[in-house]
């Protein structure tokens, strides 16, 4: 039961729309069980989300940060890698981004500081990347272990450096002095003052999100290595026999992914919080995994995944603040129901549309 | 379009807001380890109850998830014409330095962070004073001549407990060895009872008899691991020497609810006033317990000492080593 048997619009979009379906059925039940109306609940769920400008800018936010851990994961499932050191590499990718802009902040302006930090944050990612990446390639060690090893690496250090080295004197908080305006990118709302976006964090690193996501697809569908990487993950015999180098594959595509993971923090230090702060990744890097399973590990799927999760999570604080028989836990189980129908059990319901699409089908080509 | 954004969210509230008439209704925003996580937090949710309990007012509540909801969620209170706005945990000073201009009108605390404006009052603790005492009393327990302390994250908050208890211990007797672990580098180490017992164990192996915990949730397992062993706990911010009676020298606690409840009163007697209110042994802000669980641990001498030094704190003569400012520990 290959995906070829069905037509794109149902692989892409119905069978996607069935399991978001069917998790939000069963998070209505859970609603219902604690006694509050799920029609309500979805309504305060939306409308918090995409209801109001405030919401839509938040909704963008958290979806910005997905994109890039959505998208440094996908990049390493075409080469068959499972990186879910996003975490750790998004967390130490802060480090690239706060080296530029406290350097940089207060003698120019931020659109100068910008490359700066994306240079800086891909790189400490991808660094941060290469160790797991080199002892797969070479030794066989398995990235998720390492790079889920590498996580807790990361938090040390950052607990370290921040503590020791980067806390401003005398600060009861383990952070970094706040950025001045060379080292803050602007709010969209500053920018698009007709959307309304009032306080929400949504800012320019939105559209590096969205570059990154062209670039993606160029790099995995339009070149030479992007070929490398698909035909390594597809079957990494045949790549090896057709001369592609298992190593260098491996390596560069950690290395693409672990920088890509590290620009997350483009978006939180240098775009909403402009300071380094101790654990501003929370968990952020771990929903990428579900984020590019959604989306298929392509661009676009990523980009629609980012702003459902988006919605989950602004949505989600809305509903738990207007009904606070909904605790923040509540919004968490509803957020793994979605995970688990749309990651886990994705292939649920492929059987049964397989057999209902196929007939007819075979039918039309009969016919044809 | 300031006026504008808020326009639409007070129309938006007005549809989806119904219930809620009161004006002068108090709202908290708790930082992210959550309401119900047996030290900080919960402290401050005592003061909640309590004030529900014997005002029968009513709190609106919010649990953060992340820190990045903090602003919106003090504006969604602030927006709604809750007053005062408490918000819980240093975590919060930023975005309530960006709400409060926005809300003149409208009062709001915070707990354990400094935040200059003219509505905001703000409530830190001098937590190495408590802790200077819980030293003093752990080191006056101990027959072995070593005491442990198990910490969460190694940030500020901490190291300050620790120096104050290190130099508390000093006080009771100078050539006792204070054995130090944290717990780890996420805030996850303020969640792990199991590693809080192992790293408890440990210490006990090494002779330590009497440990006290600045971990949350972690120190659960600090003082499980220390009452299956035989050895005495000591616990922080709530009181917890229910948890194991005759098992927990005391309880060094942290008054958070203390100042919710002060807060709330303070704005339903139209008396809250701005500025900073810094809580030590002094005033209660930090005191020890002397329960029925404990009252057998104590010795009559213990008890005049640990009074001894909060007089002495008090009055100055005796005073406490503050890492945030006064550098590094000398202990």
């Amino acid at each position: 039961m290959s995906a070829g048997q069905l037509p794109r619009w149902v692989d892409y979009g119905l069978i996607p729309f069935l399991n978001l379906a069917a998790a939000f059925l069963v998070s209505g039940l859970v609603v219902v069980l604690i006694g509050e109306n799920p029609l309500d609940a979805v309504q305060l769920l939306v409308w918090g989300s995409v209801g109001y400008g405030e919401g839509i800018g938040f909704t963008l936010f958290y979806a910005t940060n997905f994109i890039f851990t959505g998208l440094a994961v996908a990049v390493a499932f075409h080469a068959g890698l499972f990186n879910i050191g996003g975490e750790g590499q998004a967390y130490i990718g802060g480090l690239g981004v706060a080296f530029a802009c406290l350097a940089l902040d207060q003698i120019v302006p931020w659109y100068i500081t910008l490359p700066f930090a994306i240079i800086g944050s891909s790189l400490m990612g991808a660094a941060w990347a290469f160790i797991p990446a080199w002892l797969q390639a070479t030794r066989g060690s398995h990235v998720v272990i390492t790079t889920i090893m590498f996580n807790f690496i990361a938090s040390s250090l950052m607990v370290y450096l921040l503590n020791n080295a980067l806390k401003k004197p005398g600060s009861m908080q383990p952070e970094t002095r706040t950025f001045e305006a060379g080292g803050r990118l602007p709010f969209l709302n500053d920018i698009f003052p007709s959307f309304g976006f009032g306080y929400a964090p949504v800012n320019l690193s939105l559209f590096v999100a969205l570059a990154a996501c062209v670039l993606v697809w160029v790099l995995i569908w339009r070149t030479k290595l992007g070929f490398e990487i698909r035909s390594f993950g597809a079957n990494a015999t045949a790549a090896v026999y057709a001369g592609i180098s298992p190593v260098r594959t491996i390596v560069i595509t950690m290395l693409i992914s672990g920088g890509l993971a590290g620009m997350m923090a483009i978006n939180e230090i240098m775009g909403s919080q402009h300071r380094l702060l101790i654990d501003f990744v929370t968990g952020y890097g771990f929903v990428g995994i579900a984020v590019a399973l959604m989306g298929r590990a392509h661009p676009v799927g990523i980009v629609l995944a980012s702003i459902l999760f988006g919605m989950l999570y602004q949505g989600g604080a809305e509903l738990s603040f207007e009904m606070p028989n909904i605790t923040r836990d509540m919004i968490i189980v509803i957020q793994g129901l979605v995970i688990l129908f749309a990651g886990a059990l994705e292939h649920m319901f492929r059987p049964a549309i397989v057999k209902l699409f196929t007939p007819s089908r075979a039918l039309a080509a009969k016919e044809a | 379009m300031l006026r504008l954004t808020s326009g639409v969210i007070a129309a938006a509230c007005a549809v989806f807001m119904t219930t809620t008439a009161s004006l002068a209704e108090p709202a908290i925003v708790y930082s992210v380890g959550g309401k119900f996580d047996g030290s900080f937090n919960e402290s401050a949710y005592a003061g909640v109850k309590r004030f529900q309990d014997q005002d029968g007012g009513t709190v609106r509540e919010f649990e953060l998830e992340r820190d990045a909801q903090s602003l919106q969620a003090l504006r969604n209170f602030a927006s709604r014409g809750a007053s005062p706005v408490v918000a819980i945990g240093f975590n919060q000073a930023n975005s309530l330095g960006q709400v409060a201009p926005n809300f003149p009108d409208t009062d709001f605390a915070i707990v354990d962070m400094v935040v200059d404006q003219p509505n905001v009052r703000s409530y830190v603790f001098k937590e190495h004073e408590g802790a200077y005492i819980g030293g003093l009393l752990a080191g006056m327990a101990s027959r072995s001549g070593t005491i442990g302390f198990v910490g969460g994250m190694d940030i500020p908050i901490i190291q300050r407990f620790l120096c104050g208890y290190k130099q508390g211990a000093q006080a009771a007797r100078a050539d006792i060895r204070v054995l130090s672990n944290m717990t780890g580098d996420t805030p996850a180490a303020f969640a792990d009872p199991v590693r809080g017992s192992e790293l408890a164990i440990g210490q006990i192996n090494q002779g330590a008899d009497v440990i006290i915990q600045a971990a949350g949730g972690t120190g659960i397992g600090v003082l499980q691991a220390a009452a299956d062993k035989g050895v005495l706990g000591m616990g922080t911010d709530s009181n917890q020497n229910g948890l194991h009676p005759g098992k927990v020298l005391t309880s060094i606690r942290k008054r958070v609810d203390n100042a919710v409840y002060d807060s709330f009163q303070a704005a339903k007697d139209r008396t809250f006033e701005p500025g900073i209110k810094v809580l030590g042994v002094a005033d209660g802000g930090m005191d020890w317990v002397l329960d029925e669980n404990n009252k057998d641990l104590i010795t009559p001498d213990m008890k005049a000492a640990a009074d001894a030094a909060v007089a002495a704190i008090s009055d100055g003569s005796v005073k406490v080593h503050d890492v945030v400012t006064d550098g590094a520990c000398p202990f």
